[in-house]
């Protein structure tokens, strides 16, 4: 058989890894191309609803996924997400993140005009399941006591666990979790207050 | 191929040749995802879909490469289709992208599939590879949804908990929670995968030895009562 004779020959292994990997070079940028506008349209949808989930019904009537402020904060790029009821602007929109017991927890979090907490949510997280997720909100409630207090309410020595003598629930063998969302959620305010010019501007 | 032969395939991946069980292959995606028994079905059938397509794929090359540079080429092959699966359904199937996405890039790393190919499909016509893929897909889910199960009921009390999440709301009725049970958090922890683990292999070599005994047994037997 011809394919046989020339399966063997030296040129023809380097041509057909060659041959390979143009082919599957090609198939993956088809695959891209076809399904880059999707996965955009998406993620975009994704972040309107978990926005949507911190942000209280009747807040906003604009397009907040694109009325947006790039800010600084401790070397990394902050996108603020403005939303407006009327033109005028009702609450800010941004993730802050924390070092947890098991990596970065990422938390959203919406913040209206008084600097007062609208919602807060864990967006991603990688604590022990059965002990560190509890502060998804699918799992238990504990996230929503943020909702309501803003710096000084209660007062900066009290925005802790109440191991560390805070007012915030810690759970049972689970306290450097709650820490970490309790310290991102405070930092959130102290860059919106430091802040509050550039964002509202 | 005669039904026996057919037989013989989903035996193998069932069974005697199971990914995991027999072949010991796949436990790095084995350890990570079996923490429920939801995950370890979707971690399952993600990974017989991909297994399908690969050994068919494979199959369908097998005369065309050469043995010398045949690795690399199913590396590519596997890895081209797996980040294609991932972005069609990151792009039309969102939702199950969403629970099932994290699953997808293990694929990559999953030997089962460069494994069958090498053992199977580059010896096998086109069919017969995709049934391959099938039983050894099977097995493999099988396997990952019975220790997660374990792990899940013994770790955390509850029966593939998020199921509906997985496989649609009419699925719900397969959640289950054991009422007052706190949950024993090892079992979820790594160590917990390989203890169950352990005890499925060895429970699985009891009864290989056992059939074994019993088929050595029964000429016996016809001689004696002869």
């Amino acid at each position: 058989m011809m394919l046989e004779s020339i399966r063997e020959k030296m040129a023809y292994q380097p041509l057909l890894l060659g041959i390979v990997a143009l082919l599957a070079s090609a198939a993956l940028a088809l695959a891209s191309g076809a399904t880059g506008a999707a996965i955009a349209a998406a993620e975009a949808k994704d972040l309107r609803d978990s926005l949507s989930e911190v942000l209280p019904a009747g807040l906003a009537d604009n397009d907040f996924l694109s009325d947006t402020v790039d800010l600084e904060k401790d070397g990394k790029t902050v996108t603020i997400y403005r939303a407006r009821q009327g033109g005028a602007m009702t609450a800010a929109l941004f993730k802050v993140s924390e070092r947890g017991y098991a990596g970065e927890i990422q938390v959203l979090m919406a913040v209206d005009m008084s600097g007062r907490i609208l919602g807060v949510r864990v967006l991603k997280h990688s604590e022990t399941p059965g002990l560190g997720d509890k502060i998804e909100v699918r799992k238990t409630p504990w996230v929503l006591d943020f909702a309501g207090k803003a710096l000084g309410e209660p007062a900066a020595e009290l925005w802790a666990v109440k191991k560390d003598n805070g007012v915030f629930e810690q759970f049972a063998g689970a306290t450097v979790t709650p820490r970490a969302v309790v310290k991102a959620v405070k930092g959130g305010l102290a860059f919106f207050a430091a802040h509050q010019r550039e964002i509202s501007a | 191929m005669s039904d026996q032969a057919y037989g013989r395939i989903f035996k193998d991946g069932l069974w005697e040749q199971n990914v995991v069980f027999a072949q010991m292959l796949a436990l790095c995606p084995t350890m990570a995802v079996t923490t429920s028994g939801t995950n370890g079905l979707g971690m399952g059938l993600a990974s017989t879909v991909v297994l399908v397509v690969s050994n068919m794929l494979v199959a369908m090359i097998r005369h065309t490469v050469s043995s010398q540079v045949r690795i690399p080429v199913f590396v590519v092959l596997i890895a081209t289709l797996v980040t294609i699966v991932d972005m069609a359904m990151n792009a039309w199937l969102h939702e199950l992208y969403k629970v099932l996405g994290l699953f997808i890039a293990l694929i990559v790393v999953n030997c089962a599939i460069l494994g069958r190919a090498e053992a199977y499909a580059v010896k096998n016509g086109v069919w017969v590879s995709a049934l391959d893929g099938i039983a050894m897909g099977l097995g493999f889910t099988a396997a990952l949804t019975l220790i997660g199960l374990i792990r899940e009921l013994l770790g955390a009390g509850t029966l593939f908990a998020q199921a509906s999440q997985l496989l649609g709301p009419s699925f719900a009725f397969l959640e289950v929670q054991v009422p007052d049970y706190g949950g024993a958090l090892l079992m979820i922890l790594p160590p917990g995968g390989f203890a169950v683990l352990g005890f499925l292999l060895a429970g699985k070599r009891l009864l290989d030895q056992r059939l074994a005994a019993r088929a050595a047994a029964l000429p016996m037997a016809d001689v004696a009562s002869a």
